[in-house]
Formats: C-alpha cells, sequence, structure tokens
C-alpha cells in the first residue's frame, strides 16, 4: 500500500532534523490557527490561492524564496560552526552522511528554491508592469508555474523528515547518484523536486519572453525597454534554451536509477562524463539566468538613484545578449581537470574569460551612469554599491578559474566555493534584496524601514567579508571543498573568522526580518507611507501608478514615446504644471483566478512522492488528477471578467488625486 | 594525531606547480590592474556625485559618448586578448598528459594510480610492488601517473607538486609531475567521492632516487601480501580505514585490467555494512 | 534628458490579437521541447558505441515496421492540417472527421511502435542491456510518449469541438495542437533519419 514508505523513514535518532522539523511544524500550525481563527482562508484562497494577478504570483515567489533562502541560511551556518569544530582528529558535531546531506541541500535549496524563485517572482512582479501590460501572456499558466516550483520545494524541504535527502553535491554527478552508490531515497528526492520545479521554471520562462516580446504598450519598442526588461529578456532565452538541457539529463538519470538504464552507470557502456557535460550544458547557462536580471536590477537602481538615465543603454543591450550568447560555449571551464586535452581546454578557457568583456561593460557603463548624477545613498544603492565592488572581485576570480593551469590547482578548492559565493551572493543576492526593497513600496504602498535596512546591510557585509575573504586564502592554502573535517589544524583561526562571519551573517538576517516586521508596523507613518506612488523619483512606468497598483495595472495602456517612458511624462507634466488629461476609460478584460495551478502542482507533488517510495497507485491516481485539472481548466466556458468603466475610472481618479495634489504643491513652490 | 603537511599550492615542490603558480600570480596582476582601479572609481564617483556634494558639477545628459564606449569595450578587450594568450600558451605547456621535461638520459617512473571508496592504491609496475595511501617518488625524475577509478569520480591532487586531475572508472587519464626537492607533500581527492571522502588523503614522500630504489627493494623482499584480483576485490570494497599498506608484489596488468573493466566495477555500500568491516579487520 | 521626445506613434502598435500570442507562446514551449530531444539525441549518439558487448543498431532495426510507422504519421500530418483548414471554414462536422483520423493514425503509430519494442525486449535486447539500447528506447520512447499525451490531447479536443463548437478559444487551442503534431512530426523525420537511416547503414 505504502510502497517502500515505513516507520524506518523517520529519522527518529536524529534530533537536529527532528527539532527543527517540529519548529516549522508548529509555525506552520500555529499560522494556520491564526488564519483560521481570523477567518482569512476565504480571502487567501481567492486573493492569493488562486490568483493569476502576475503581482500577486510575483509576491509569492519572493515569499518562498525568502523563506528558502532562511532554510539555506541555516544549512551554511551548521556548515561553517560545524568545520570549525571539525578540525584535526576532532570530527564536529555532523557526522558525513549528515554533513553530506547538508551541502547538498544548502546547494540545491539556495540555488532553486532561494535565487531563482526570488529572481523569478521580481521578473513577474516588474516586467509587466514596465513594459506597460496588464498581466503575463498566460496567467494561469503563471500561477502552475509557481506552484510547481513550491512542490519542488516542498518535496525537499519534507525529506528533512521522511526519508534522507541527496548526499551527492547540488548536482548529483553519477556514478555516485546512481543505485548503486547511493542506495536510498535521497537522490530520488532530488531528482522529482528538481524535475517538478524545474518544468514550472520552464514554463515560466516560456511565458515572459512572450509577455515581453509580445505584450509590450504602444510605443513601447524593443529599444525602448527598460533595462530590466532587457535582462529579463536575456534571462528567459536562457530558461528556455537551458532548462530542457536539465529536465533531460534529470530524466535519464531517472531511468537509471529506476529502470536500471545505463545512460550513466559505469557498466554496460555507460557514461559518467556525459552527465557531467549534459548537467553543465545547463548549469553554467543557469548562472547567468541568475545574475543577468540582477543586472537589470542595479542597472534600474544606479540609474534612478543618480538621477540620470542608464549611460550607453545600447552598450548595455548589447552586453546583455553578448552574455546570452557566449554562456552556451563555456560549460567546459567545470571540469578542465578531466584531461581533455590542451585545445579544448585553452577554446573553453578563452571562450569563459571572454565573458568578462561584456561583464565589464556593464561595470564601467554603471559607474559612468554615476558620473554627473546626484547619487542618493538610500539602502538599494547601498546594496548596489556594494554589489559593484564585490563582483569585481568575484568576477576576478572568475577570470582566474577559467585559466586552465590555474584551475588544475583551484578547482574543488574553496578558493572556488569563494568565488562563487562572491558573485553568487554579492551579486545576486544582493540584487535581489536590492530589488526587493525598490519594488517593496509598489506592491503594498508603503517603504521598508531605512534604519534597519542599513543595519541589515552593514551585518551582511560584514558577515560575506568574514565568511569568504578567508575562504580564498584557504582554498590557495589547498583546503577541498565539502569536507566534513579539516585535517589541517593551522586553519582553525580561519575557520573561527568564518563561523563568527555566518553569525553576522544571521544578524543580517535578523535586522531584515525586524525591518520588515517595523515596516508594516508603521506602515501608516508618514515616513513609510507611499501615496504617490513615486517614492524614489522613478524613470519607468511602474512609478507612474498608484502604490498597489489596481488588478488591471494600467486604467488606460500608456502610448510610449522615448526611452524612459514614465519620466518623460513626469517631466512633462511637472513642466506645464498640469497632469496629462484624463483618457476615455474603456471597459477592461480580465483573467480570472483559477485553481488550476494548485492543482496541478498539489497533484505533481503527489506523484514526486509517490515515486519516491514507490507507491505507484498514488502515481496513478495523481496523474489522472493533473489531467482533470488541465480539462476542468479547458472546460470552462469564460475565461475572463469585465472590469466596468466606473470601475476603471474611480481606480484611476483616486489614483490621480494625490498627483495632481503633490503637482500643485511644487506649482505653489514655483518648481515647475 | 598525524602532522599535518602543507597542501598551499603558493609554495610549489615542483616545476609544474611552479608554473602552475606562477601563471596563476601573473593572471592576477594582469587583471588587479583594472580591477583595482576599476573599485577605487567605482567609489570615488560615488562618493563624489553624491546628493550632499555642493562642488560637484551635474550633468544629466550625459548618456552616451561614443569615446566613453570605445574605451569600455576596449579595456577589457585588450586585457582578455592578453590573458587569451596565458591561456592558450599555459594550457598547451601545462596540459597534465604531456610529459615533463627533465635532464636528458633520465626515463619518467611511471605510477599507477586506482582511486578507491575511500582510499589511494599505487601500483608501481616497473618495480612490481603496490602501495595504499602512501606514494613515494623519487625526487628529480618525470613521473608519469596513469589514474583510473575502481567506482566513483575522484581527482588526484598532491598540491605541491602541481596540477590535478579526475580518476574514472572505465577509462585511464595521465598525468605529469616532478618533485624538485625531498619533502613530505600532503595528497589528497580533490573530487566530493561519497561519505569516507574527507580522509581520502596521503602523504607523498618525496626521496632522492637512492633511497627511493632502496625502499622499493625492501618492499619488495619484505613479508607483506601480494596485490592479485583476490586482494583487490577485498581492497575495492567501501572502507574508511586510513590505514597505510604496501605490497611485495602486484600482479602485472592489474591497472588495464580495471582500466578495461575485466575486474569489474566495485560496487558502492554493502547491504549490511557492520558485517564487511569486521570481515576486513 | 531634460527635453521632452516629441511623441511619435512607432512602429510598434501594442499587443497584437490574442491568437497571435498564443501561437507565439506555443513555439516558444515547441522550441524548448525540440532542445530537450536535442540532449536525448545527443545521448544517443554518445553512447551509440557503448554496447558492452550486446546488439547494435543494425542489429534491432525492422526497417519495414519503421517504414509503416513512417506512412502513418506523415499522412497523420496531413489529416492533421486538413481538419485545421476545416476548423477554419467552420466546418465542424469535417475538422471532427480529420481529427479521428489524425488519431487513428497516431494509434496504429504507437501499436507498431510497442510491437517493436516488445520484441526487441522478447529477443533480449532491453533498456538494461547496454547503454546504446537505453539511448534507444529513450530517444524513441520519449517520441512514443509525445504521441500518446498528443492523442490524449486530442481526445479532449475532439470532446471540446463536440461540445463548444468552434469558439475563438477552441480554434486557439486546435491550432496549438496542430503545432504540437507537426513538431512530433519533425522529431520523427530526424529520428528516422538518424536512428534508422543512418542506424542500419553503419
Ligand atoms: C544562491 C546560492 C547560494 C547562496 C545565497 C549561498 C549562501 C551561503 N553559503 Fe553556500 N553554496 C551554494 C550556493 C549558495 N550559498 C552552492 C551551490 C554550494 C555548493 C554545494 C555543493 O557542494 O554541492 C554551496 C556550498 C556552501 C558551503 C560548502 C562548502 C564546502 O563545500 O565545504 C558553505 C560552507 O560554508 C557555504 C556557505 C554559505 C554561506 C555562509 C552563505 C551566506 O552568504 C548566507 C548568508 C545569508 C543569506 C544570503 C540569506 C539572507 C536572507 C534573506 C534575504 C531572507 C530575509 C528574510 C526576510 C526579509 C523575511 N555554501
Ligand atoms: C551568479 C553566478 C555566477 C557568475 C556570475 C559567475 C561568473 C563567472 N564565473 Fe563562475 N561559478 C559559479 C557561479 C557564477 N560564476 C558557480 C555556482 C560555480 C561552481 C559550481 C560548482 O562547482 O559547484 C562557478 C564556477 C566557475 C568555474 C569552474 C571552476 C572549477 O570548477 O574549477 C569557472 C572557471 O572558469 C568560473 C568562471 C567564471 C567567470 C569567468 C565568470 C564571469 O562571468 C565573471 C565576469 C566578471 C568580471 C570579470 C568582473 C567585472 C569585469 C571588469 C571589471 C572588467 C575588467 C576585468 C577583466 C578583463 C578580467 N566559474
Ligand atoms: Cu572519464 Cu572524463
Ligand atoms: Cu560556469
Amino acid at each position: 500500500m505504502l510502497g517502500r514508505l515505513d516507520w524506518s523513514a523517520i529519522p527518529l535518532h536524529e534530533p537536529l532534523p527532528l527539532a527543527a522539523a517540529g519548529g516549522v511544524g508548529l509555525a506552520v500550525a500555529a499560522s494556520l490557527f491564526w488564519i483560521t481563527k481570523r477567518g482569512h482562508w476565504g480571502y487567501l484562497w481567492r486573493e492569493w490561492i488562486t490568483s493569476v494577478d502576475h503581482k500577486r504570483i510575483g509576491v509569492l515567489y519572493c515569499i518562498l524564496a525568502l523563506l528558502m533562502l532562511i532554510r539555506g541560511l541555516v544549512d551554511a551556518v551548521m556548515m561553517r560552526t560545524h568545520q570549525a569544530v571539525a578540525v584535526g582528529d576532532a570530527q564536529g558535531y555532523l557526522p558525513p552522511d549528515h554533513y553530506d546531506q547538508i551541502f547538498s541541500a544548502h546547494g540545491t535549496i539556495m540555488i532553486f528554491f532561494g535565487a531563482m524563485p526570488f529572481i523569478v517572482g521580481l521578473m513577474n512582479f516588474a516586467v509587466p508592469l514596465q513594459i506597460g501590460a496588464r498581466d503575463v501572456a498566460f496567467p494561469t499558466l503563471n500561477a502552475a508555474s509557481f506552484w510547481l516550483t513550491a512542490s519542488g520545494a516542498l518535496l525537499v524541504n519534507v525529506s528533512l523528515v521522511i526519508g534522507e535527502f541527496a548526499r551527492t553535491g547540488w548536482l548529483p554527478y553519477a556514478p555516485l547518484s546512481e543505485t548503486s552508490y547511493s542506495p536510498g531515497v535521497g537522490v530520488d528526492y532530488y531528482l522529482w523536486a528538481i524535475q517538478i520545479a524545474g518544468v514550472g521554471t520552464l514554463l515560466s520562462g516560456v511565458n515572459l519572453v512572450t509577455t515581453i516580446v509580445k505584450l509590450r504598450a504602444p510605443g513601447m519598442t524593443m529599444l525602448r525597454l527598460p533595462m530590466f526588461c532587457w535582462t529579463s529578456l536575456g534571462a528567459n532565452l536562457l530558461i528556455v534554451a537551458a532548462f530542457p538541457i536539465l529536465t533531460a539529463t534529470v530524466t535519464m538519470l531517472t531511468f537509471d536509477r529506476y529502470l536500471g538504464f545505463h545512460f550513466f552507470t559505469n557498466e554496460a557502456g555507460g557514461n559518467p562524463m556525459m552527465f557531467v557535460n549534459m548537467i553543465w550544458a545547463w548549469g553554467h547557462p543557469e548562472v547567468y539566468i541568475l545574475i543577468l536580471p540582477a543586472f537589470g536590477i542595479f542597472s534600474e537602481i544606479f540609474s534612478t538613484f543618480s538621477g540620470k538615465p542608464l549611460f550607453g543603454y545600447r552598450s548595455m543591450v548589447a552586453a546583455t545578449m553578448f552574455i546570452v550568447v557566449v554562456s552556451f560555449t563555456v560549460w567546459l571551464h567545470h571540469f578542465f581537470t578531466m584531461g581533455a586535452g590542451a585545445d579544448v581546454n585553452a577554446a573553453f578557457g578563452i571562450a569563459t574569460s571572454i565573458i568578462a568583456v561584456g561583464t565589464g561593460v556593464k561595470i564601467f557603463n554603471w559607474i559612468f551612469t554615476m558620473y554627473g548624477g546626484s547619487v542618493r545613498f538610500e539602502t538599494p544603492m547601498l546594496w548596489s554599491m556594494a554589489f559593484l565592488i564585490t563582483f569585481v572581485v568575484g568576477g576576478m576570480t572568475g577570470v582566474l578559474l577559467a585559466v586552465p593551469p590555474a584551475d588544475f590547482v583551484l578547482h574543488n578548492s574553496m578558493f572556488l566555493v569563494a568565488h562563487f559565493h562572491n558573485v553568487i551572493v554579492g551579486g545576486v543576492v544582493f540584487g535581489v534584496i536590492a530589488g526587493y526593497t525598490y519594488w517593496f513600496p509598489k506592491a503594498f504602498g508603503f517603504r521598508l524601514d531605512e534604519r534597519w535596512g542599513k543595519i541589515a546591510f552593514w551585518f551582511h557585509m560584514i558577515g560575506f567579508t568574514a565568511v569568504f575573504v578567508p575562504m580564498y586564502w584557504l582554498g590557495l592554502e589547498g583546503m577541498t571543498r565539502r569536507l566534513q573535517h579539516v585535517y589541517d589544524a593551522g586553519w582553525t583561526p580561519f575557520l573561527y573568522v568564518m563561523a563568527a562571519g555566518v553569525l553576522a551573517s544571521v544578524a543580517g538576517t535578523a535586522a531584515l526580518i525586524m525591518q520588515l516586521a517595523v515596516s508594516i508596523r508603521d506602515r501608516r507613518d508618514e515616513r513609510l507611507r507611499d501615496d504617490l506612488g513615486d517614492p524614489w523619483d522613478g524613470r519607468t512606468l511602474e512609478w507612474g501608478l498608484p502604490s498597489p497598483p489596481p488588478f488591471f495595472n494600467f486604467a488606460q495602456l500608456p502610448d510610449v514615446s522615448g526611452e524612459e517612458a514614465y519620466w518623460s511624462i513626469k517631466r512633462k507634466a511637472i513642466e506645464q504644471g498640469e497632469l496629462p488629461e484624463e483618457p476615455d476609460y474603456d471597459m477592461i478584460e480580465m483573467p480570472r483566478p483559477t485553481p488550476t495551478g494548485i492543482f496541478v502542482a498539489f497533484f505533481s507533488t503527489l506523484i514526486g512522492f509517490a515515486c519516491i517510495w514507490h507507491i505507484w497507485w498514488l502515481v496513478m491516481v495523481s496523474g489522472a488528477g493533473v489531467y482533470l485539472a488541465f480539462v476542468g481548466y479547458a472546460w470552462r466556458d469564460v475565461h475572463e471578467r469585465d472590469v466596468s468603466v466606473d470601475e476603471v475610472r474611480r481606480a484611476d481618479q483616486a489614483a490621480r488625486a494625490p498627483r495632481a495634489a503633490a503637482l500643485a504643491r511644487l506649482v505653489k513652490e514655483g518648481r515647475t | 594525531m598525524r602532522a599535518a603537511h602543507s597542501a598551499s599550492v603558493l609554495r610549489p615542490a615542483g616545476v609544474v606547480a611552479a608554473a602552475n603558480r606562477d601563471i596563476l600570480l601573473n593572471a592576477l596582476a594582469v587583471m588587479i590592474v583594472v580591477a583595482v582601479p576599476t573599485i577605487i572609481a567605482a567609489i570615488i564617483v560615488a562618493w563624489w556625485f553624491r546628493a550632499g556634494n555642493a562642488k560637484a558639477t551635474r550633468n544629466e545628459g550625459f548618456v552616451y559618448s561614443g569615446r566613453v564606449e570605445l574605451v569600455v569595450w576596449s579595456i577589457p578587450l585588450l586585457v582578455i586578448l592578453f590573458l587569451g594568450g596565458i591561456i592558450w600558451i599555459g594550457s598547451h605547456r601545462l596540459d597534465p598528459s604531456r610529459p615533463v621535461q627533465a635532464s636528458p638520459g633520465i626515463r619518467p617512473l611511471t605510477v599507477e594510480v586506482v582511486s578507491l571508496d575511500w582510499r589511494w592504491l599505487f601500483i608501481y609496475p616497473e618495480q612490481g610492488i603496490a602501495t595504499v595511501n602512501r606514494l613515494v617518488v623519487p625526487v628529480g625524475r618525470p613521473l608519469r601517473f596513469r589514474l583510473t577509478s575502481a567506482s566513483v569520480m575522484n581527482a588526484f591532487f598532491v598540491p605541491r607538486l602541481g596540477s590535478m586531475i579526475y580518476a574514472m572508472n572505465g577509462m585511464a587519464t595521465e598525468l605529469n609531475l616532478l618533485a624538485a626537492k625531498p619533502g613530505r607533500y600532503a595528497g589528497m581527492s580533490a573530487h566530493y567521492s561519497g561519505e569516507g571522502f574527507s580522509d581520502m588523503r596521503f602523504i607523498t614522500h618525496a626521496v632522492p632516487q637512492r633511497a627511493f630504489d632502496l625502499w622499493a627493494e625492501q618492499v619488495a623482499r619484505s613479508a607483506t601480501p601480494s596485490l592479485g584480483a583476490g586482494n583487490y576485490a577485498i581492497l575495492r570494497r567501501q572502507s574508511r580505514d586510513r590505514g597505510e599498506y604496501v605490497f611485495r608484489s602486484a600482479q602485472p596488468g592489474l591497472f588495464d585490467a580495471i582500466v578495461a573493466q575485466r575486474l569489474a566495477p566495485a560496487g558502492g555500500p554493502p547491504a549490511v555494512r557492520s558485517a564487511t568491516d569486521a570481515e576486513e579487520k | 534628458m531634460s527635453a521632452v521626445p516629441t511623441p511619435r506613434r512607432s512602429e510598434w502598435a501594442g499587443p497584437p490579437a490574442k491568437d497571435i500570442v498564443t501561437a507565439y507562446g506555443f513555439w516558444m514551449f515547441l522550441i524548448g521541447d525540440v532542445i530537450m530531444f536535442a540532449s536525448f539525441f545527443a545521448g544517443y549518439a554518445v553512447l551509440a558505441g557503448g554496447r558492452a558487448g550486446g546488439p547494435g543498431p543494425a542489429d534491432i532495426i525492422e526497417l519495414p515496421n519503421v517504414a509503416v510507422q513512417t506512412l502513418c504519421l506523415l499522412t497523420s500530418t496531413l489529416t492533421c492540417a486538413l481538419a485545421g483548414v476545416m476548423a477554419e471554414r467552420r466546418r465542424m462536422a469535417w475538422t471532427q472527421l480529420w481529427l479521428l483520423a489524425t488519431g487513428l493514425l497516431g494509434v496504429i503509430f504507437l501499436a507498431l511502435e510497442i510491437r517493436e519494442f516488445s520484441h526487441l525486449i522478447e529477443r533480449g535486447a532491453t533498456p538494461q542491456r547496454s547503454a546504446f539500447l537505453s539511448g534507444f528506447f529513450m530517444l524513441v520512447g520519449c517520441h512514443g510518449v509525445h504521441v500518446v499525451a498528443g492523442i490524449l490531447w486530442l481526445g479532449t479536443m475532439m470532446a471540446q469541438v463536440a461540445v463548444r463548437g468552434p469558439k475563438a478559444y477552441v480554434q486557439r487551442r486546435l491550432s496549438a495542437f496542430m503545432l504540437y503534431w507537426h513538431a512530433l512530426d519533425i522529431v520523427w523525420v530526424g529520428l528516422f533519419s538518424i536512428v534508422y537511416i543512418w542506424g542500419s547503414i553503419t
């Protein structure tokens, strides 16, 4: 009945995961209780769970990401504190099988369920607003993508209490991940979680590419797109091109494990090197999928907070597309040490370092964007500055690794670990936190508290430096990655500094949570409230909308006439001392909410779980469930609801009022 | 407690390692020339143009300049052009399969390396002996390693001697190194291979040629067991035993038999781990 | 940019009609699907030599069977296109008929593929036998699974056409289905040439 699932799957002998799971369980139970008691279920179901509004879905993605970042941080804390006390003959507090699960889970969660959803969430939220669209191209599909991602995250976290997680690293290299070397369910959890979430991501990529290419407002030509939309387009094109490779690779490994196929086995002609090639053919583009939208966020912020348009816009577009194309030609740099031969290594080394050209152009153009501007150091800008400085270092060490003879002694060392955290934390995480702070008022109508934001920033900066600078050194000293215990007692001081560093990161994260709490508490405060909808003196279309925008975004689709759509409208209004005329409002059709997404994801989760535990009847039943969810959706006859002219007018007039007032104030002060 | 031996790649003890280090430092130097000014420029520009600075001249219209674009593209391009040269030459000069040059007349010493779960087997085909977790090499003589794995992937790495290389089942990779001075150098697996990975370390003893010959002879004459398919079958079982062993003889062709999979790949965890562990003792 | 640029209606006149957007999105999806097939193709090519003493391509290919399969699929492309033409003219009965023909051809194709697979398995040429066979079964089987999904979709579409008639959204879905079916055909042509023709030559 339950396949291989029995009581032995619950790690009763391991207090740590049980306690953690207990804590999480309690928290979940408490919030469920609270929701029930306050009677919020109806609201949640109608406005969030079945919502197909891209802004809502974007927010959901970000919430998922924040939770998973915290989970990943907990893993990081365990690794750093464990290694600090596992030196010489000491074994620390995590036995190998446990430690190996932790770094695997950390990498998997951080990349797939921390960084990715955050990036996708911000794109979901901001892209349609910036291009002047009412929603993404396929709103229901969008909801399904989100819920599928959430399913993957759920599966990974279930592995904490039912069974185990993979011990094979964030990329389960064969043949270690084959059944003969990893007989448990750990790798299966990995495979199903990634497969389900990966399909979600692929669909979301399809959706956003279509949105950007096809749904732009009148006049919004490609070369008037805000930079964030360009980098999002690049990232989503990469998703469409790269994620199918991941799907195929994961499928092959799944067939090896479940049906005794021989794609990557040592036996019967299988080829483990093929796994390594295929996983990196996806894996390398993946890191640019993460960083490109972050580059876009920084572009928006540098320009907004310098009060200047982005410098060298066309160059930036060219550099973005350059990175997109070249990123598919470099995957071999992850295994220079496989002995492919000098010509091959050299060719891939050079191709890799060429990426530095596109990135360098961006870095220089950001500096020139500040040049001649008037730079305001609010928190989004602080994160961006920190990025600008740290990313140059991380990029430089990346290029160093692209030099094969250097990589021959640095591969898989702590130097490598330092490199990629340097670019991922300093680039992607700083980027998403900057983006979160930047768009938060747009989503909720109030800003985040600056004081706590600055505290969080400095703690994170200290933590980041203290963890990753010593790591570079340890790498040069010959310390390899993924060590459950460390043999050289001489490294102890460094390990202590790194452990202290991660505690600073914890403090920084606590400060971020504090910031959120304080800001929610004080949301009606003059200091935080964003009545105008334009808290940063923004330049792109979303700042022309009220905060939060109505669900249909634009009362009337904007007619764009320049590179900085909203800035020119704003200038004109200020010059003339009056708002543009009220448009002739029209009725709007908006997609209706539907539970299709969550139904599909629910059954997919069941499929994954049932496959992991070989509960075949449940697989069949859930498969039928997925099909029925689709059919149920397909059978709806009414897909849209009408928003009446009255409702549109009311919403727009309410949004115009504070702007008119602000303008009147300016006129009175004679500043027009 | 075992004494820890330095594994710093910045303290080379051989020509390959020295070349690795030089390329690393050169490439770093080239990049620092661009990176440090970039960082400084970023800080200065941001600070000077801060909103509160009355002395800064604002120029909102400065959004494009062909000259600036030219510079912006060509600086990194030039650096990469130069670096590309380093990469091309370095990759060829330091190709792991390329024999190390030594004084004429010195033949390289071949060592066959098999990564096991979780220890290292070294076979000396010329001497006809084998060791586990202990690598003894002569100083000043080119070393030609041939590597394979009994099971999952590993990377053979002695940082102070230079380049690492993967060991993979069903195939042989090649690595050429040279120890320039006597000493004891830490060696390890640099590629995660499962539970016992952290302990996949060995010490490389670089000794003068005479001492090496003496040692090899001693081993050959010792009363230690000899390594054949039977012993190998025991050895390849998963074990976290970190002991060093020597074998007075090694069956010729053992390595090739492993590479050709005439000796089947080792399995993973035994059904009942504790039973086999006991049996091995 | 202090000067306000003069407003100018540009070449981009705003979002196109919904069916164009849908078609574009579905094309993007198909590109992804084709890339996934390309990965399986790559896997097959890499593993072609990994026979572990087992049979090779020439030993397992039954060209007559495959020829009939190909014929079925090519014909079904035609019938599928005809269904599209009829749907455009709102002749729903004809649409249904051609859809039915498409589906039947698909079923025959599948039956032949199952026959091929079971022959192979009877002879011990199972996917577990060697890496080459794993690659073969995966590549061909993945196409087969796509055909199964296609038939399921087709059946659902026929039901919808019957119940809902030629509504705009039904038409949109029909045209997406047709794109899908044609894509399967193209993938099959690749499969047929690389796996079967090339395999039986070498
Ligand atoms: C997105 C990717 C990502 C991120 C962000 C991180 C962040 C961190 N990682 Fe990790 N890491 C990986 C991806 C990532 N890592 C990968 C892929 C591996 C390889 C795994 C493998 O070996 O297979 C790895 C491995 C890895 C190791 C193993 C090294 C080894 O092999 O021995 C270690 C050890 O210290 C480590 C540490 C850290 C630390 C200290 C952080 C810190 O920077 C964490 C700081 C905290 C944050 C950045 C989160 C901030 C929190 C929020 C923003 C939420 C705020 C909440 C609200 C506002 C409500 N990482
Ligand atoms: C967001 C993620 C991200 C980003 C942006 C990058 C960016 C780069 N990475 Fe990194 N990388 C990872 C994530 C990332 N990487 C991860 C996760 C791994 C390891 C995974 C694992 O093994 O588990 C990895 C591993 C990795 C390796 C493999 C090493 C090994 O396994 O031995 C290499 C080797 O070439 C490499 C190179 C580079 C290069 C050249 C860049 C370039 O894009 C950097 C370009 C930027 C700059 C150079 C700075 C700015 C430029 C200038 C100021 C101009 C002037 C400078 C010059 C001309 C040099 N990376
Ligand atoms: Cu085996 Cu590369
Ligand atoms: Cu890469």
